[in-house]
């Protein structure tokens, strides 16, 4: 039960730091202060004090596309363990039904996108949606990986399993995994080098060019549920990456906490030393991505 | 009698080359129908039989092939208001030369050929076999519509000459059977000629290859 | 007692067309008659079917003094009631769409037509689905593909429509063709017509495997497997859409219907049989949404994924078999589940969808994608149910489309875990069911976001109306079908634990419900679809007083609805991931100086099946044959010439050669 309120607590109330944290790394590479770690959350609750304008195309689709994103995002996040405890909602299958949820974010952000009438929402939902076709099956064969070694059908079961199942026959699927991962996780949270969150040119966003139209708490929203999606994908990568356990409870919590950390910090450090792609060549990155976890399901079974 | 036989029937395979070699169609027609009507004759001539229906059977036969269709065509000549056959693709006197070869050949290699019953002294044989051709040569080498018929009609005199072979009598039934058959088929075609006519203005019959899928 | 309450719904429905018949051309109430007696008949046989499955009822098959047909059997068993309930619905619910979508005051002979065979159609297949003799069944394909036929070309005065038709036509016959070789090999191997399970050993592995090819290719191109599929997309897109429905939600199965039927007979299975089915399973999936994504009619779109869903069928049906090639009951009992209730969804979500077509159709009078644009403001409730049935067709959450693809998977997950080798290879196809969502996602997204949303694209756009409750009502009653399965999916187990022990498994099948906690997911998608319903609910009350502005347009000095991005230029993203295989030609007019007249461009995907392999192979026929045609002069004289030689070529067979060579050659 306690472990329950504190997963909530972190997914919760944590993940707005993570932008904070990425932002200043970057500032740090580029010799700047950098707004401070805190920032993303004045930002969110400033949004949800903001009024709403909605554009006179929008219809009911437009509210709908955060709300569900929100909705299913959080949801996707009881399901995720943390750490080495298991998460609040765990049962056979919910690994499709975490796939599954981001699925469902995806459309209703596409769709409201669309819903404005206006070419840049289009163009970004048309690349979000094409990059989903390559980063899901990517996902899966992660999944599918790690579903083998342990040998288990529940989301807590698989992301457990790294830490008793690294051996020799183990380690290099997981090596190729979690490379595969990393970049799935950099596609799905609209990072360098597939997108950049800082510009302003619409015609180069894909996330960003999606909510262009949104504002108010609508807008808010939309920032919360991204920042709720970092973690979880940050959490799950973490599992792959640092089997490390520690015998105390209170323990294993602050050494999360620290691994969290650690991955925004290395996103910061990647988004600084890259280039984003031109945009022609996601999808070759992506199909690297897709075809290093196909590979390491290969090496695993055969 | 034997040898009346093959006179006649030599009579018949000159008749043939005749007609092959004439452009005038009005002479063309009168040498086939008397081709007919000595056809026609022979069962009397030769074989001698008095018997009321081959007597019957013979001047019906003389009397359709030698005048009634001569006289049809002849009608239908007059509405297209021809007289004379084009030149044939190879020529009047090659027709004839070719004409003339198939006969020689057909004349030597006719006793290679087995046909049951077939005495082998008689030009039956031969001659039916060049008149058959000749008749196909004038249907493929005339272009109007007119002179084709006229090669239908050799081709059937050809038949009728095989048909001697074999049987002694030909049954009256079959007899009147093939007359009918061809006076229909005459009298059918002169009609045909002078729609043919009409929608052509000409009765040359290469026109009909505007029928053809393209 | 189910199986007679069956039957007498079967009648109803075939003689329901008749008022409709025997009335005036343009009289209204010979299609209201009609649609009474087909609900009536589908009322009837749901009552029937429900018997069935909840108490348990095992009917007795019935004898028909027959003789000429060998005393034909009709039987009802699980298998046959679960494909019963799709066709009742759907006949009843197209039925009523039916009176406002394609009504006999306005349509007059075609409506009456239609509504004939509608019922035809529907009789048809009650009967080939309770077939237990093949001579039964066969009538009921039969008369199923005919009425099909006829109801496909109702409008037949569109010369697409009477191509697609013909099209049909030809490929339905060559499945019946192949049906007759199926049932004759069947007659020669066990002796009888009737559907009896097979002892093993009795027949030859030959025969079997001869069976089973004969079975997959003649099911297979009534279900529109790829690359069987190539009268699907034509026939669907041009026929009045509940005919639509009714083709894509129900006729298609009666394909896999007769899979799983004549698989069922089949005292072995091989491996290969799993394989093969589950590889064309994937590629079909894969490749008809891929399709599905280059289309600017809306119809022929939804058929393409109607291609796709079957894709999916197959795949579950495939890890069956090798869940019993292998010895391996829970591959083949949640694959088969999975397979069997994506039967059930399918047909409502695309019923669902091509009834929201039909809609828009009737009101726009387009099917163009690109000239349509922001009906969800004119039409608000087509709108929100062709939304939810795009989000069913997904398979996400909150929907049924998830559930049967949870059973799939989770097939695939214990094939992966089971130490086999053949169990991993099978779990490769895992990750294609996901991309083929991925791609489902995205095709959906653009049909619902150019349709509904944004702006109106074209003058048909602006002029849309809402459709009469009557279409409006068979939509929502296929929703909440949809819903019920989606949140509560506990519901259909039972219904599924009875079908999947109708398959032939030595051991006996556990029950799908036991491997996966289907209540846990009952309530969570209950769960996020109630909170979701109703914090939108609670922002549009509170947003309604919010300014209204124009879309923000980067400070364009005159924004027009053309601006908006086209489904074209959405899906074309994707296509060009996938050019390699679906390659599109592309039209355009070359813009020159620097105010350019007005130009077009148009982009076109051809279907490889039937544009390039079938009609390409015809051309290359048609080239080689014209070298023949030199030989038509049209001159007689050429002909006669022929005859000629011809005879003379006869002639000289009677010519004894060799005594004129040796006569010649002869040295005296």
């Amino acid at each position: 039960m306690k472990n329950v309120l504190i997963h909530l607590l972190l997914f919760l109330f944590l993940s707005p730091l993570l932008p904070g944290i990425i932002n200043k790394t970057k500032a740090f590479f580029a010799g700047r202060k950098g707004a401070p770690f805190f920032q993303p959350y004045f930002d969110i609750l400033k949004l949800f004090r903001k009024g709403l304008v909605v554009s006179t195309a929008a219809s009911w689709i437009f509210m709908a596309g955060p709300i569900v994103t929100l909705v299913a995002v959080a949801t996707a996040g009881l399901l995720i363990p943390l750490g080495p405890f298991d998460s609040p909602l765990s049962f056979t299958g919910d690994v499709i039904l975490f796939v599954y949820l981001f699925g469902l974010a995806r459309f209703f952000t596409t769709a409201a996108a669309l819903d404005t009438g206006s070419s840049f929402e289009g163009m970004g939902a048309a690349r979000e949606v094409t990059f989903a076709v390559l980063s899901e099956p990517a996902l899966f064969f992660a999944l599918l990986v790690l579903a083998r070694v342990s040998g288990s059908f529940r989301l807590s079961d698989i992301l457990h399993g790294p830490i008793g199942g690294v051996n020799v026959h183990t380690v290099a699927p997981f090596v190729l995994v979690s490379i595969g991962l990393y970049i799935v996780m950099l596609a799905e949270a609209s990072r360098v080098p597939v997108d950049d969150p800082t510009t302003h040119l619409e015609l180069t966003m894909i996330h960003e060019a999606m909510v262009l139209d949104h504002s108010g708490p609508l807008l808010g929203m939309v920032q919360y549920s991204s920042s709720l999606k970092l973690f979880i994908l940050g959490a799950l990568l973490l599992h792959l990456v640092v089997p490390f356990r520690a015998p105390q409870e209170w323990l294993n919590w602050l050494l999360f906490v620290a691994e969290i950390f650690a991955v925004a910090v290395s996103i910061g450090v990647v988004e600084s030393i890259m280039a984003r792609l031109k945009m022609k060549k996601v999808p070759y990155l992506l199909t690297g991505a897709l075809i290093l976890c196909a590979s390491g399901f290969i090496l695993l079974v055969r | 009698m034997t040898e009346l036989l093959n006179a006649i029937l030599v009579v018949i395979l000159v008749l043939n080359l005749f007609t092959l070699g004439t452009s005038r169609i009005q002479s063309a027609i009168r040498m086939v129908a008397v081709q007919g009507a000595l056809l026609a004759l022979i069962p009397i001539l030769i074989r001698e039989k008095f018997s009321l229906t081959s007597v019957i059977a013979s001047v019906v036969a003389v009397l359709l092939k030698g005048i009634v269709i001569p006289l049809i065509m002849n009608r239908s000549l007059r509405s297209a208001r021809i007289k004379r056959e084009e030149t044939p693709l190879i020529g009047l006197l090659p027709t004839v030369i070719i004409g003339a070869v198939i006969t020689g050949l057909i004349l030597i290699f006719s006793k290679m050929v087995n046909v049951p019953g077939g005495q082998t002294t008689t030009l039956i044989v031969p001659a039916s076999f060049s008149t058959i051709l000749v008749g196909f040569l004038l249907l493929i080498t005339r272009y109007k519509a007119i002179s084709q018929v006229l090669g239908y009609l050799v081709m059937e005199n050809g038949i009728f000459i095989f048909g001697m072979l074999l049987v002694e009598a030909v049954p009256l039934i079959v007899e009147m059977g093939v007359l009918l058959d061809l006076f229909v088929g005459i009298f059918v075609i002169s009609i045909i000629t002078n729609h043919i006519n009409r929608a052509f203005s000409s009765l040359d019959t290469r026109r009909l290859d505007s029928l053809k899928e393209e | 007692m189910p199986i007679q309450l069956v039957l007498f719904g079967a009648v109803l429905l075939a003689l329901s067309g008749l008022p409709a018949l025997f009335s005036r051309r343009r009289s209204s109430w010979g299609q209201v008659v009609s649609t009474v007696i087909v609900l009536a008949g589908s009322s009837t046989g749901i009552v029937g079917i429900a018997l069935h499955f909840f108490s348990r009822y095992l009917s007795a098959p019935l004898f028909f003094p027959w003789p000429a047909v060998g005393n034909s059997v009709v039987g009802l068993d699980s298998l046959s009631a679960f494909f019963l309930f799709p066709v009742f619905v759907m006949s009843g619910a197209g039925s009523l769409y039916g009176t406002a979508y394609w009504p006999q005051k306005e349509k007059g002979g075609s409506a009456r037509r239609l509504q004939m065979f509608w019922g035809l159609m529907a009789a048809g297949m009650v009967v080939l689905l309770l077939g237990k003799h093949a001579m039964a069944f066969l009538l009921g394909w039969e008369v199923m593909a005919l009425s099909g036929f006829f109801l496909i070309t109702a409008d037949d005065t569109r010369e697409e429509t009477r191509k697609a038709g013909l099209i049909y036509f030809i490929a339905t016959h060559i499945s019946t063709l192949i049906l007759f070789a199926l049932f004759t090999v069947w007659r020669l191997a066990t002796g009888s017509f009737s559907f009896l399970p097979v002892s093993p050993g009795s027949i030859s592995l030959g025969l079997i495997n001869a069976l089973f090819l004969l079975a997959f290719i003649g099911f297979g191109i009534k279900a529109g497997l790829m690359p069987l599929h190539f009268w699907l997309p034509g026939a669907h897109a041009n026929a009045p859409s509940h005919v639509s429905a009714m083709l894509s939600g129900v006729m298609l199965k009666m394909g896999v219907f007769g899979f799983l039927r004549v698989l069922t007979l089949m005292p072995v299975m091989p491996a290969m049989w799993g394989w093969m089915t589950l590889a064309f399973g994937a590629v079909s999936g894969l490749l008809g949404v891929i399709f599905a994504i280059g289309q600017h009619d809306l119809k022929r779109l939804l058929a393409y994924h109607s291609v796709e869903n079957i894709g999916i069928i197959y795949m579950g049906i495939g890890l069956a078999m090798l869940g019993r090639a292998f010895g391996h009951p829970e591959w083949t009992a949640l694959g088969l589940a999975g397979a069997l209730l994506h039967v059930w969804n399918h047909g409502f979500f695309k019923s669902l969808l091509f009834f929201g077509a039909g809609s828009v159709q009737h009101a726009s009078g387009t099917r163009q994608i690109d000239r349509l644009g922001g009906l969800g403001r004119a039409m608000p409730w087509t709108a929100a149910f062709f939304l939810i049935g795009s989000i069913a067709i997904c398979g996400l959450p909150p929907l049924n489309g998830f559930i049967s693809e949870l059973l799939i998977y989770a097939g695939f997950f214990h094939s992966l875990t089971a130490g086999t080798s053949g169990g991993t290879a099978a779990a490769f196809t895992a990750p294609v069911l996901a991309m083929i969502g991925a791609l489902a996602t995205a095709c959906f997204v653009k049909v619902c976001g150019t349709v509904f949303l944004g702006l109106p694209r074209g003058e048909s756009a602006a002029r849309a109306h809402e459709s009469p409750a009557r279409m409006l009502l068979p939509m929502g009653f296929l929703v909440l079908l949809c819903l019920v399965i989606g949140v509560a999916p506990y519901s259909v187990v039972p219904i599924l634990e009875q079908t999947v022990a109708a398959w032939a498994f030595p051991s006996g099948l556990p029950s799908p419900a036991g491997f996966l906690p289907l209540r846990t997911f009952g309530w969570i998608s209950l769960a996020v679809a109630v909170v979701s319903v109703f914090i939108t609910g609670l922002a549009v009350f509170l947003g309604r007083k919010s300014p209204r502005r124009g879309t923000w347009d980067c400070g364009y000095a005159k924004p027009e609805a053309s601006m908006q991005y086209t489904a074209s230029s959405f899906g074309s993203s994707i296509l060009y991931l996938f050019h390699h295989l679906v390659p599109s030609r592309l039209q355009k007019s070359d813009l020159s100086q620097v105010f350019p007249a007005p130009a077009a461009m148009r982009s076109h995907i051809d279907d490889p099946v039937l544009d390039q392999w079938i009609r390409g192979f015809f051309r290359r026929l048609r080239s080689l044959s014209t070298w023949f045609r030199r030989f038509q002069q049209g001159m007689m004289q050429y002909y006669i010439l022929y005859i000629v030689v011809a005879l003379f070529v006869l002639l000289c067979t009677l010519i004894p050669f060799r005594e004129l060579l040796e006569s010649l050659f002869h040295h005296s």
